[in-house]
């Protein structure tokens, strides 16, 4: 039923059977263009220098992180927009409560985990038994996080141990620690929703809820898990900001766009919005294609706003190629 | 284990107790009793088809005894004992599972994620592959033999066919006691509706207690060894297959004997000029359309599912235009590239699927009927609440032209039933003036009484110099209606037959009976 012929170029075959996501191929372009720009218009490192490849995947580890959660309640039809909030909250938690004491950090990341674990279920709770619309539901969560932080918190709060900066700044080998992180995080995310009844459950329960529901799926419970393992993923973004800036500051979530762009790289990377198709590793490149660009601006020395207008370009290119391949496909 | 208990069932057939029971079942929906204390026994190795009109509760009492419903009062019993199910993943443990009315396949998943979604295999809430698709494989070959679906195919690549042996394979994999079919053959081919026959056969020797519910009396009598009607909620009897027969099953189904079904057909004065006449149309669906449609009269289109009805219907309409030939309307040679095309040159398409393409649900009646002649108004011009400026009453005028029933037409479509909803389309194409009705389907899914209704309401359109083209995929339907009937095969008119032709001519020219007999011929010619 599925047969390929042998017409078919490797290309086709390879983004066809879902190997490898067709956004991967975005990804090497853009990374060529702007990689020969660079040798044009400037001193050409992006080609040349290894520690430049290196820094477009560490700036994208903390808006890896939270991708990957963000795509598991997406591809749940649900949608997270506290996460921003989330990060902040974690930031500004974690350094308080560490004030620069190693012995603290254990206390610290339990605390900051079980902030994260009652955002998602009350972001869970909220949507499957109150039945508010996702995207009400957690803006409104986000506005609470949002007032709770600013009433308590207004500049950097406490710091985070000289030993805790390994994350954010540490290396094993060459590698740096922080590339390690995402890749864990990825794997991790590609292991829940590939290898995992949950994971086919949460396909399940966004390709058609009352389908999975009628199967015999606990759609509520898999929703609330996808928002809880979603809030964990941003509170692991923040503690991995607090460990780069050695401090919390209120304003860490919102100023990265973290909610906006966990969503437009998931997007990008073939996730739908609609809910039951998608996967951690095309949000992986949407990320790095958001990485790509940065550290592409930063070389070529261009006004930063052009970035924002060259992302959107980028979003809505990847969406509306997805629609024309699938509308082709179904003729 | 299955195996076990049905040979000491059938061994000692007197103490053969009922495996699923409900007793005094009660559900009320706002504004309706659904089921009105329901009493029902289902016995092993037997198929028990539940039958009534749309409404008359069936469904929801499916739903009851697969947990996707709670009821109000009554008890389940399930071999003796009593259950409840708070959700259907209860139900299924237990021993109980259906099959719905509608496709319940996630289309980016594969066909083994599908058939297995809820109860994947694998230890530790980690999934194992190789064993679902182990299982799937198992299963698939149960149903379909060793020709299989491929247990990794994506379901959005499959036919509807072979989306519904999905649907069964998945059905059957529930190794349940009892399976509720509801509707399982509403959109399946003469062949495949004999596959499960077959099937059912199989499940039944094992000592399974099926439940089928089905619009199409013949296979009811087919299948089924017992038959239950139920009418507005409540059950009017049950009857043994072998000692009733369709007309009692009918009557019970809608209180009245149905002598007055069908209007009297046109007689040859009402029929006037060609208003509409298709030459060598095609489309990547349609070959080589030629028909004419004259004022006055009902013209049928019969055939298979996917011979090429509905694309007709769209290719007429511009929703899929056609790409070579012409259309007249009224002698005069038209482009119809787009719906708003087709209704300048007054034509109305009530759609098949009510819906999607019918009814805009969440909007109420006064603005569904509306929506059609309010664009044909100016830009900037006012809009009525209930007309436009030269009928400011127009709703109210309509509604009482279709007999909708309706206490105030600020109501949301949605909450109409399906009959209602259908004469909300027929008003909304009424008030764009259209000359020329193309019908779709459009009494599928709709209770025997509005069913009459709706055809009385087409003759009558023809009464008033309407053109109407009307397709369906019931052969009674068609008969009653037709005053001439086109056959369509693969994209094709196979044929046109008069009216009152047998429903063995129709199924002879859309199956193609004609070149298989030639070939048989051939292949004995050449054994001999």
């Amino acid at each position: 039923m599925t047969t390929t012929t042998a017409s078919e170029n490797w290309f086709k075959r390879m983004t066809k059977s879902n190997k490898v996501p067709p956004v991967y191929f975005f990804l090497v372009v853009i990374f060529l263009v702007t990689g020969i720009l660079d040798q044009i218009l400037s001193d050409g490192q992006m080609f040349t220098n290894p520690a430049i490849m290196l820094n477009i995947i560490v700036r994208s580890v903390a808006l890896g992180i939270v991708a990957v959660g963000q795509t598991l309640v997406l591809i749940g039809a649900s949608i997270d927009l506290s996460v921003a909030y989330t990060i902040s909250i974690t930031a500004v938690m974690s350094s308080y409560i560490m004030q620069g004491d190693p012995a603290k950090v254990p206390f610290a990341l339990v605390g900051v985990v079980v902030i994260g674990i009652v955002i998602g279920l009350t972001n869970g709770l909220i949507i499957t038994k109150l039945k508010v619309n996702p995207f009400i539901a957690t803006l409104g969560v986000s506005l609470i996080i949002k007032g709770i932080i600013n009433a308590t918190f207004s500049n950097y709060t406490g710091s985070v141990p000289q030993t805790f900066e390994f994350f954010g700044y540490g290396t094993i080998g060459p590698i740096p620690v922080s590339i390690l992180i995402l890749l864990l995080i990825v794997t991790i995310g590609w292991f829940i929703l590939a290898r995992t009844k949950f994971g086919a459950h949460l396909y399940g329960v966004g390709g058609n809820s009352e389908v999975a529901r009628l199967s015999g799926v606990r759609t509520d419970r898999v929703l609330i898990g996808a928002h809880v393992l979603c809030s964990v993923s941003a509170v692991l973004s923040g503690i991995f900001l607090v460990s780069l800036m050695r401090s919390g500051a209120p304003w860490v979530g919102p100023n990265g766009v973290y909610d906006l762009n966990s969503i437009a790289t998931a997007v990008i990377g073939g996730t739908a919005l609609s809910g039951g198709k998608g996967g951690v590793w095309g949000t992986l490149a949407g990320v790095l294609i958001f990485g790509v660009l940065a550290t592409a601006f930063n070389q070529l020395g261009v006004n930063p706003y052009m970035k924002n207008i060259l992302q959107g370009v980028i979003i809505v290119l990847a969406v509306a190629s997805y629609t024309v391949r699938s509308k082709k496909e179904a003729l | 284990m299955t195996l076990a208990s049905s040979v000491t069932a059938s061994e000692q057939p007197i103490t053969k107790g009922p495996v699923m029971e409900v007793r005094e079942i009660f559900k009320r929906f706002p504004g309706v009793v659904a089921c009105n204390n329901i009493s029902l026994q289902f016995l092993p190795g037997e198929v028990h088809a539940v039958v009534g009109e749309n409404g008359a509760g069936k469904s929801t009492l499916m739903k009851i005894m697969a947990g996707a419903y709670i009821a109000d009062s009554g008890e389940l019993i399930l071999q003796g004992q009593t259950v409840s199910f708070s959700h259907p993943q209860e139900a299924q443990l237990k021993g109980v599972s259906i099959i719905y009315q509608e496709f319940n396949l996630l289309p980016e998943r594969t066909v083994a994620q599908n058939i297995f979604l809820g109860r994947e295999p694998g230890k530790y809430g980690a999934l194992d592959y190789a064993e679902l698709n182990r299982k799937a494989v198992k299963v698939l070959k149960e149903v379909e033999g060793d020709q299989m679906i491929s247990p990794t195919a994506m379901c959005n690549t499959l036919s509807v066919a072979e989306q519904q042996i999905v649907e069964i394979a998945k059905a059957i994999s529930f190794d349940s006691k009892v399976l509720i079919m509801d509707e399982p053959t509403a959109s399946l081919t003469t062949i495949e509706v004999r596959l499960l026959t077959d099937l059912i056969n199989k499940l039944k020797q094992r000592g399974m207690a099926i439940i089928f519910i089905s619009h199409r009396l013949r296979e009811v009598f087919d299948i089924a060894e017992k038959i239950s009607v139920l009418k507005d909620g409540e059950l009017m009897g049950t009857l043994l297959t072998k000692d009733t027969n369709p007309s009692e099953v009918v009557t019970l189904m809608v209180g009245r004997e149905l002598d007055h079904y069908f209007p009297p057909l046109g007689s040859p004065e009402d029929f006037g000029e060609v208003v509409l006449r298709v030459k060598n149309g095609g489309n990547d669906f349609l070959k080589d359309i030629n028909f004419e449609l004259r004022k006055g009269e009902v013209l049928c289109v019969a055939g298979l599912q996917g011979s090429g009805r509905t694309e007709l219907a769209q290719a007429l309409f511009g929703v899929v235009p056609f790409k070579t030939g012409s259309i007249e309307v009224n002698g005069k040679i038209k482009n119809v590239k787009r719906p708003p095309d087709a209704i300048r040159q007054k034509m109305g398409f009530v759609t098949e699927d009510r819906k999607a393409e019918g009814i805009l649900p969440k909007q109420p009646i006064r603005d569904n009927i509306l929506l059609t002649v309010r664009t044909l108004q100016p830009l900037l011009g006012f809009i009525y609440k209930d007309g436009v400026r030269k009928t400011r009453t127009l709703v109210p005028d309509l509604a009482k032209q279709v007999d909708l029933r309706a206490d105030t037409f600020d109501r949301e479509a949605q909450f109409l039933s399906g009959g209602n909803q259908q004469k909300v389309v027929l008003s909304k194409w009424l008030s764009s003036d259209a000359k020329i009705f193309i019908f779709d389907e459009p009494t599928r899914g709709i209770d025997v009484e509005a069913k009459a209704s709706i055809h009385d309401m087409i003759r009558g359109l023809t009464k008033q110099g309407i053109a109407v083209l009307m397709i369906s995929s019931e052969l009674p339907e068609v008969l009653g209606m037709s005053d001439r009937i086109l056959v369509m095969r693969d994209g094709r008119i196979a044929g046109e037959l008069p009216a009152k032709s047998s429903e063995q001519d129709i199924m002879l020219v859309a199956t193609g009976h004609q070149v298989d007999q030639k070939t048989s011929g051939k292949n004995q010619a050449g054994k001999e």
